[in-house]
């Protein structure tokens, strides 16, 4: 068990490590930084202060070193824009991020578990027709496009909900969290059900393809001939079983909900990090976009260890395995 | 005589394959509506400049008289914009068909790109196995790990916007699960006897490849194609709309979306609604007739 | 024979496909009494595992029982209301299957899945639930009970698992366990203690079990009647020792030839010619003629059920005429009870 973790966590840091390396190549490696910094007319002195303080001058290699070497000590570079230190930018928007994808990963699991359990249970019912036709739509119409839909219904015609931006926030444990109220609610509900609509189609789909396996495997069969009742069978046999998958899924889909965060946060104008990052790769940011790139793939690295430890918890069988 | 129905034979079973599938295909109405979906949409885009009112890009026919007119109106031009203009006076429905030709090159192009390119890594992991195989094989399952959206923004943000640029960055994103699907079949039957048994004599090394590794990768492929055509478009939509896309002069779906999205909150609903509407029907059609094709294709399917 | 526990009439399971209506069970009619073991033998697609669902009302679309009873102590079985038919299972009337691989859930504890089949019809605590788990592993010859209510069914070896399984059927005292080939996928010396373990389970607790198989030798040593099934349909029955030395269907005799146990050595195994029949396309009349050396013209009609002196019957025109009863082989063990 030490063993399988010592070697997940190397190759969890070759990752990073490599991602960082082609983040920084790819990203530093196109056009010339300085001349988004400052207005191209200022005087040459200017210019060449600017590029040794940000040591434009030495070898690539270089700048990844002090770079990497930096990162280390938890300095990230300074936005070239914002004129404010990346990492402290990049946390300032993180809770708002997270508060959207978590509040999206919790509509996705309490519609797409039960929806994807009944459209397992009945597959050749009417109402799991319907269930599997929305998860085809779910996963199939590009988020962005299901966000304006949502604006137009919801903002602009019905006018129960605003159209974008995040309420009123309040501190919670050091984070401004919003959906502490119920007018942060009507901010943030349409965005997380728009970021959640892919999630749920894929939990749907999932929950019922082993709803499905499950109820025709034999232990359920033998649980219904020792009369246990559907309820049961269903909430102790299936649910258990399809658990292992699910929780799967979910932990990996948490990494990809921050990615495609990005999409929804522009279309609702929600000031999380996706918004920032679109924002800086348009204003050719590069401390901005190098950091939120590292820091995303730290996340989902860490996301993907957590899954396979928890992985083994849910599976005695794979526990088993690991010890031996 | 016997000579041409030796040589007709294997013709005649692969037609009778084709038959036996669209049989099968046939089962769903729902893939059957989709497919012709499908057809009328490619159809449309091929036949864009003779479908279309008014060539959307070519400035001398567009008047700004003519912007936002709503759905219905008759502009300039002397006929009905049946969906409204933009802010630049372009007939919609027209820049819906150039849009289209746009999003559909692009999808198709970015998805067989990618399973040219996925295909052969994943089959040259099969052919050779051991540690070019694990090496292989690691790399993509940590390419997979992460979203495609998110390799996306990076190769963009690298390769900056444009036409190459933008089916490369699709590429980058999407072969990992053309190799994954071929290593998977391919892998499976490379370790049958009979290519072992191939491999000891001097038979060269693409006939195993291509005669006997490929075809049996080639079901799955094809599923894995057809939803990644989707994909593409969609990806592409969605980086488009984000501004990261193409730019403005070569529009598709997505940037037309984008571009009708500021006038959405006053109510100008059918600049980036009739876009979408288009966008939507493309994908969720070859997303349908993309998971008939698996049910067909699928040996142990059950029902 | 003492007043049958479970008695079946005439049932008749169809399942409607695109190839037409299949009567996996068609017409088929036995009955067990209090603490005796039914033999129910048949080769595979016979429809006695079909015949085993139906009678617990497990039977799913496209299945549907189409007619007969099914007297369990008197009240029908194949008329009672969902809800009313989960009471009866597992509490009057239990099933053992075929695979311990499967039949236990891979990913809960044995004692899990143990006190919720006591609590299915039971409404008692988890302890008192736990307590009767125990009791009924120690019953069946497991070791330390209570540590295996901690295990994982992985844990436990196949044979160990099917004993378990059979400590979940007898939970509830149940009148009758029906048992699906519950011995096929164990090694022999396994199974030879497992139909001891039933053998003595049956005496002492006065169970009745049905136990469905397609291996002759099994049914020979364990089974105090017999029940043969083909394409659907009993073709004989009568008392296990009477069948095995004496078979009067053809079909039976065949079977019996083909057992290599009672075969002399270096000799070429005889076989029954030809393949069952799939039920999509069933011959007119008896459904073993095509293979029948016996077959005559009235075979193209059903042949009617044949009633013997001694109580047992065959469903054939010809029947094959008693022979003098003779002992079987002394080496083979029987579990059957001195009765």
């Amino acid at each position: 068990m030490i063993g399988f973790l010592i070697q997940r966590i190397l190759q969890a840091l070759m990752v990073v490590i490599a991602m960082s390396v082609i983040v920084f190549l790819g990203v530093y490696a196109i056009g010339n930084p300085i001349d988004v910094m400052i207005d191209p007319a200022s005087d040459q002195a200017l210019r060449e202060s600017l590029i040794q303080r940000y040591g434009f001058d030495r070898p690539l290699y270089e700048q990844y070193f002090i770079f990497m070497n930096n990162m280390l000590h938890g300095d990230l570079g300074e936005s070239f824009i914002y004129r404010l230190p990346v990492l402290e930018l990049i946390l300032s928007r993180l809770p708002a991020t997270l508060e959207l994808a978590l509040t999206a990963m919790m509509i996705a699991t309490c519609l797409g578990i039960p929806l994807g359990l009944w459209a397992g249970y009945k597959p050749d019912s009417l109402s799991a027709k319907a269930i599997m036709g929305f998860s085809v739509l779910g996963f199939s119409v590009p988020t962005f496009w299901v966000g304006l839909l949502l604006i137009m219904a919801f903002a602009v015609e019905l006018g129960w909900l605003p159209s974008g931006g995040r309420g009123p926030t309040t501190e919670v444990l050091g984070m401004q969290l919003s959906i502490t109220s119920l007018e942060g609610w009507s901010y943030i509900i349409l965005p997380a059900f728009n970021l959640a609509l892919f999630k749920l189609g894929l939990l749907i789909r999932l929950t019922r393809a082993g709803t499905i396996e499950v109820m025709s495997s034999d232990f359920v069969r033998f649980a219904r001939a020792q009369g246990l009742s559907e309820g049961k069978v269903v909430g102790l046999h299936v649910l258990k079983n399809i658990s292992i998958p699910i929780v799967t899924v979910f932990g990996l889909e948490l990494g990809s909900t921050l990615a495609f965060a990005v999409v929804t946060e522009t279309v609702f104008n929600w000031p999380g990090m996706g918004k920032l990052i679109i924002d800086s790769i348009t204003v050719l940011d590069r401390p901005v976009m190098v950091a939120y790139l590292i820091l995303v793939v730290f996340l989902f690295v860490i996301i993907n260890l957590v899954v396979d430890l928890i992985y083994g918890q849910l599976d005695p069988r794979i526990r088993v395995k690991a010890a031996s | 005589m016997s000579t041409a129905s030796v040589t007709a034979a294997p013709a005649e079973t692969r037609l009778h394959r084709l038959a036996n599938f669209w049989a099968d295909f046939r089962q769903s109405p729902v893939a059957v509506a989709a497919l012709a979906v499908i057809v009328v949409i490619v159809l449309m885009a091929v036949f864009a400049p003779l479908v279309a009112p008014q060539d959307p890009y070519n400035q001398e026919t567009l008047d700004l008289f003519d912007a936002r007119l709503e759905p219905g109106e008759i502009g300039s031009g002397g006929y009905v914009h049946w969906i409204g203009t933009d802010a630049a006076g372009r007939d919609v429905f027209s820049a819906i068909l150039y849009g289209l030709r746009t999003s559909l090159i692009v999808g198709v192009m970015a998805g067989a790109l990618a399973l040219v390119l996925g295909a052969s890594v994943g089959l040259v992991a099969a052919y050779y196995g051991g540690r070019v195989e694990a090496l292989i094989m690691r790399v993509i399952d940590l390419q997979l790990s992460l979203p495609a959206i998110l390799l996306a923004l990076v190769l963009v943000a690298m390769l900056g916007q444009g036409l190459p640029q933008l089916i490369a960055a699709l590429v980058a994103a999407q072969y990992a699960y053309f190799a994954r699907t071929t290593h998977g079949a391919a892998s499976a039957e490379r370790r049958k006897d009979y290519i072992e048994a191939a491999l000891s004599t001097p038979l060269p090394a693409r006939q195993v490849l291509f005669r006997h590794l490929l075809p049996n990768a080639l079901p799955p492929l094809i599923v894995v194609a057809t939803v990644q055509v989707a994909n593409s478009i969609a990806l592409e939509a969605t980086l488009s709309f984000l501004g990261l896309g193409l730019p403005l002069t070569q529009p598709s779906l997505g940037s037309l979306i984008s571009n009708g999205f500021q006038f959405l909150l006053s109510g100008r609903y059918w600049i980036s609604i009739y876009p979408g509407i288009a966008l939507m029907l493309t994908v969720v059609a070859i997303n349908l007739v993309g998971d008939q094709v698996r049910n067909v294709l699928n040996p142990r399917r059950s029902r | 024979m003492s007043e049958a526990v479970l008695r079946v009439k005439d049932l008749r399971t169809q399942f409607k496909t695109r190839a037409g209506v299949l009567k996996a069970v068609d017409g088929v009619s036995f009955e067990v009494g209090r603490g005796r073991i039914l033999g129910l033998v048949g080769e595979s697609g016979s429809g006695k595992s079909v015949t085993g669902y139906s009678i617990l009302g497990l039977i799913e679309p496209p299945g549907e029982i189409a007619g007969g009873e099914v007297l369990l102590n008197g009240q029908d079985l194949t008329r009672l209301k969902s809800e009313a038919m989960r009471k009866i299972r597992g509490a009057q009337i239990a099933m053992v299957f075929q695979d311990p691989m499967m039949t236990l859930n891979p990913v809960l504890k044995i004692g899990t899945q143990m006190i919720a089949a006591v609590r299915a019809h039971d409404r008692v605590s988890r302890k008192v639930a736990r307590g009767r788990a125990r009791d009924a592993l120690a019953k069946v010859g497991i070791p330390s009970p209570e540590e295996r209510l901690d295990s994982y069914p992985h844990q436990l070896s196949g044979g160990m698992r099917q004993r378990v399984a059979i400590a979940i059927a007898l939970l509830h005292n149940p009148a009758v366990i029906l048992a699906d080939e519950p011995t096929t996928a164990l090694d022999v010396s396994i199974q030879g203690q497992i139909l001891a373990e039933v053998r003595r389970l049956a005496d002492e607790t006065g169970t009745a079990f049905v136990w469905v198989t397609h291996d002759l030798a099994v049914v020979s040593s364990l089974a105090d009647d017999i029940c043969v099934m083909y394409a659907g349909r009993v073709v004989e029955t009568g008392p296990a020792a009477d069948v095995i030395a004496s078979p009067r269907h053809p079909y039976t005799a065949g079977l019996l030839a083909s057992v290599p146990a009672e075969h002399e050595p270096g000799t070429r195994l005889p076989q029954v010619p030809g393949s069952t029949p799939s039920l999509a396309n069933l011959p007119p009349g008896c459904a073993f003629a095509p293979r029948c050396a016996k077959a005559g013209p009235a075979c193209t009609t059903t042949p009617p059920v044949q009633h013997f002196e001694d109580g047992r019957t065959a469903l054939c025109n010809y029947p094959i005429e008693p022979v003098s009863c003779q002992p079987l082989s002394s080496t083979s063990t029987t579990y059957r009870s001195a009765s």
